[in-house]
Parts: structure tokens; sequence; C-alpha cells
């Protein structure tokens, strides 16, 4: 079995969560993630905030540089991700410093919208 | 009744100092900078009203903080149906107190090292400290940067915004922390300050509003953090800098640090911050950290604040210190800086040379300090170009007006 991460592209802004589109798209993926669970096929979903919530961390260096926003450079694609757990931020930026060092890639740390 | 321009002057004054810890010690009982902000600035127009009756009460600062207090809880009241808060108002009736996360217990010291957190974008870090700490309006900070109001507006609310969402926490770093996060808050106050005293553009060659506020959050920084040599470093910085700004100008001209009436500098400044510059001194002879950057800097200025005249100057022991400088920070612009003080101690020609090798051809200070060295030199036609290329490069009005000036007095 492989693991694989469906990564939702999007571009613009959504529309407003109590919307009719919105609800649409709610009940839309919430069905489709219920077909997942019932098939056996589902490990995790998650929404991710907007881009502009997004910094990304890299300690490939001697001293980790943090900024603010998503990767720079349009050209890098997410080539995997960890899901992690963490008081805040800091905490957050600790453990993806971490991983920056144990991958050799920055990384970029963006809440979930909790549930 | 209406309020006097010295009651309005004395409740700006009031307001300007309870600001940031009212927001702070709201910021961190709720949780909600927005919610704390809105707090503070509704307690201010509740003063506004009252206290032109009733007179400024005996302890204003405990009034505010006392009156924002309730205005939050109103507001969270109104609110209830949000869950988080509605447990967060419940927290006033909590009196234990709050568990140590780091060296010192100052609300005001979380809400910094929040509003300075390197995931913020770095214009945003600035106008968020100034409005939260400093109590200025977006107006004001506009103003200051010389930006459109909406911009500072929008860069506050963004900033806020992701404090929320991303979970950035409202706590004392450690040295666990991944990043130099005290030397990040003292760049931002050391920015505000550079901002006021080198003004780029503008009318104004000096904003002292900003210089005033960048030396205000420094004596804050320094209460708060007694033991950090850097923050009594950047301290000592600014009030050595600041002591020389009446000298500084003269009929809207730039007056270098050679030819300033040294009379003219605010002795009161200095000696505060001589003391500061030895009270480091004494603690890196005593064991503790090598000096940082800012620690330097100061050491710098307090050289050249010790000199009676300017041929008094120390320049070999200027010169070590930007050797330490730059073995720190190895920038171009440290080294511009310490060829200036190479001139000195070994000629025009040695400082040229390696003024020559710096890539800083976009940088208005690269080229005035080039045209000084030429015109030292008697290289006049050089030294025309050289000038003419600083006042094209400069924004400073003062500034300007000097280079133009020394250009126009080469033979």
């Amino acid at each position: 079995m492989t693991q694989y991460m469906l990564s939702v592209r999007h571009a613009g802004a959504y529309p407003a969560m109590d919307s009719p589109e919105a609800q649409r798209m709610f009940a839309a993926t919430g069905a489709f993630t219920d077909r997942l669970k019932a098939n056996g096929q589902w490990v995790f979903v998650g929404g991710l905030q907007g881009t502009e919530t997004a910094t990304t961390i890299d300690a490939r260096g001697d001293a980790p540089v943090v900024t603010d926003g998503v990767f720079p450079e349009s050209k890098e694609h997410l080539a995997g991700f960890w899901v992690i757990e963490a008081a805040d931020l800091d905490e957050a930026l600790k453990l993806a410093a971490e991983a920056s060092k144990a991958c050799n890639d920055p990384i970029e740390v963006r809440p979930f919208h909790s549930m | 009744m209406s309020a006097s321009p010295e009651l309005l002057a004395e409740v700006d004054r009031i307001f300007r100092e309870e600001h940031g810890r009212i927001v702070a010690a709201l910021a961190r009982r709720f949780g909600d900078l927005d919610l704390a902000e809105d707090a503070a600035g509704e307690a201010l127009v509740i003063a506004l009203e009252q206290w032109p009756t009733n007179g400024v009460p005996s302890n204003p600062g405990g009034w505010l903080m006392t009156t924002a207090t309730h205005r939050a809880i109103d507001r969270i009241r109104r609110e209830s149906h949000r869950d988080a808060k509605h447990q967060a108002a419940l927290m006033i009736t909590d009196d234990t107190p709050h568990a140590p996360t780091g060296p010192v217990e100052d609300d005001r010291l979380r809400l910094t090292f929040a509003c300075c957190h390197p995931a913020l974008p770095a214009e945003a870090r600035v106008a968020l400290t100034l409005r939260m700490l400093g109590g200025l309006t977006v107006a004001e900070i506009a103003r200051g940067f010389l930006v459109a109001e909406t911009a500072v507006a929008r860069r506050i609310s963004r900033a806020k915004a992701k404090i929320g969402a991303a979970g950035i926490p409202f706590r004392i770093p450690d040295e666990n922390d991944v990043t130099d996060r005290l030397g990040g808050v003292l760049d931002v106050v050391h920015l505000v300050f550079n901002e006021g005293y080198l003004a780029g553009a503008g009318d104004d060659p000096i904003r002292s509003d900003l210089t005033e506020e960048a030396i205000r959050l420094g004596r804050m920084l320094r209460s708060l953090l007694p033991e950090e040599g850097e923050v009594a470093g950047l301290l000592a910085l600014m009030l050595l800098t600041d002591a020389r700004r009446a000298a500084r100008l003269e009929d809207g001209e730039l007056v270098t640090l050679d030819q300033q009436d040294r009379g003219a500098w605010n002795g009161e400044l200095i000696d505060e911050g001589h003391a500061l510059v030895r009270e480091c001194l004494a603690a890196v002879a005593g064991g503790g950290r090598p000096p940082g950057r800012y620690q330097l800097m100061a050491a710098i200025s307090a050289v050249h604040t010790d000199a009676r005249e300017a041929t008094d100057t120390d320049w070999g022991q200027i010169v070590q210190l930007y050797d330490q400088l730059y073995a720190l920070t190895p920038t171009p612009i440290v080294a511009l800086n310490r060829a200036v003080a190479i001139a000195e101690l070994d000629g025009p020609d040695v400082a040229l040379a390696i003024v020559d090798r710096l890539e800083l051809g976009g940088y208005h200070a690269w080229h005035a300090t080039r045209a000084d060295l030429l015109r030292r030199l008697g290289r006049s036609a050089d030294a025309r170009r050289a000038y003419d290329a600083a006042i094209e490069a400069g924004e400073n009005p003062a500034e300007r007006a000097f280079l133009a000036r020394r250009r126009d007095e080469l033979g």
C-alpha cells in the first residue's frame, strides 16, 4: 500500500463560509471523505488556512531563517508533509527546523482550521 | 464641559504610557489582540468624557486598565455565543497566578516578542509594535513612515490576523528558540530610531516623534531586561546619537561630526549613554558574553562623544571597535564606516582603496564617502562626480544641501 496526499490547488478567494456555494462544497467534500472512510482509504483530511497565514523556515544554514509566507520560488512543489500537533507557532517552528535539517529543504508551516 | 488643551495633552501622555501595558495584559488574559486594542481605545474615549468633569484620577493607569478590562468583558458577554471567548471571560474570576514561562514576568515583554515575531513581515512588525506598545495611531505611523494610512491599517490587521490564526504565542522566548528573538526585537526598535534620525525622504530631516518613541521603547526593554547587554547597548547607542541632534543641523543643512558644535550636545543624554556603555564593558570584563553589535556601535559612539574636540578623537580605538563589529557582521556598510575611521588613522588614500573595493554603488553614503576622500586627496574632478552621484542617490534634504555646498566649494 502507498499513501498519497491529495493537495487541493486553489487560486483566488474562497466564497464566504455561509454562502450557498461554500455549503455545497462542504457537503460534496464531506461526502467524498465519508466514501473514503467507508472504503478504508482514509488517513487524514484537513483544510489549510490561506497562504497569508503561512510561515517558512529554512534551517539548512547555521542560523535558521524565518520568513512570512509560502515558499518564495514557485518552481518548488509540495514534496511531502508531516502533520504535527504543537502548542503554538514557536513550538511548531522548532519541530519544523529539525524537519528542515533532516530533509535538507525549507519547510512551510501552516495552521489547519480548527474543527 | 470641554477639555482644555492641557488636559488633552495630559490624557494623551498617560494613554501613550499605559497603552502597551493595557493591551498586553488584556491580550494575555483573553488571547485576542483585536479585543485588547478595541477595549483600550474605548477606555480612552470614556476617559475623555469623564476626566474633564471629574478630574484625572489619582491612579490614571489603574483607572484605564480597570475600565478597559470591563469593556472587554462586556464585549465578550455580548458575543458569548463564541464559546472560546466565553471561557476566557470566566478566567476573570480565576486568581491563580500564571505559570512563569521566562526570566521576566511582564505582559508587555510578551506582547513585544509577539509583535516582533520573525513570522510577520518586517514592515508589519514595526507598525504593530508602534501601534500596540507605543499607542501610536495608524495616522501617526503612516506619517512617520511616509506611507498611506490604508497601507498601515492593512499591515496591522493582517499581522493581527496571522498572530491569531498561526498561533504566534504571547510568551517570552527561551534559549531553545530557533532564531535570535531578542535581536529581532532590538532590530525593530533600531529601525524606528533610524527612520526618525536618518529620515530618508520627506521635508523633515529629523522626525523626532519616531526617535523619541524608539528611545521610550528602548527604556521599556531596558527596565524589563536589565541583564541583557545588547538591550543596554541599543539604548546607549540611541541616547548617544540623539544627544547630538541639536548640533546635527544648521540652517537646514547637515553638519558632519567633525564640524559639530560639541557644546550643543546634550550632556545629560551623553552621561546616561556613557554609564550604560561602562556597565556593558564591566559585564564583558567580568566574564559575561562577548559584546554584540549594538554594544559595539554604542562603544564607537561613546568614543566619539568622549572627545572634547573632533581632533581629540581616539581613532585607533574606533578602528579596533569597527574590526570587532566587522568580524561579527561582515557587511559592506560596516566596512564603509570602518574605512572612514581608517582615513583618519592611515590617511585618505588607504581608505579610498578600501572604499573602491566595496560594492555599494547604489548607496548614497558610499558616494558621499568617496567624494570626501577624493576631495581630501585633491582630486577635484573625481570628487565633483562623486558628489553629484551622492546627491542623486540621497533623499534627505539636509544631507543633499550639505553635499551640494561641498561640491560647489571644490576648486
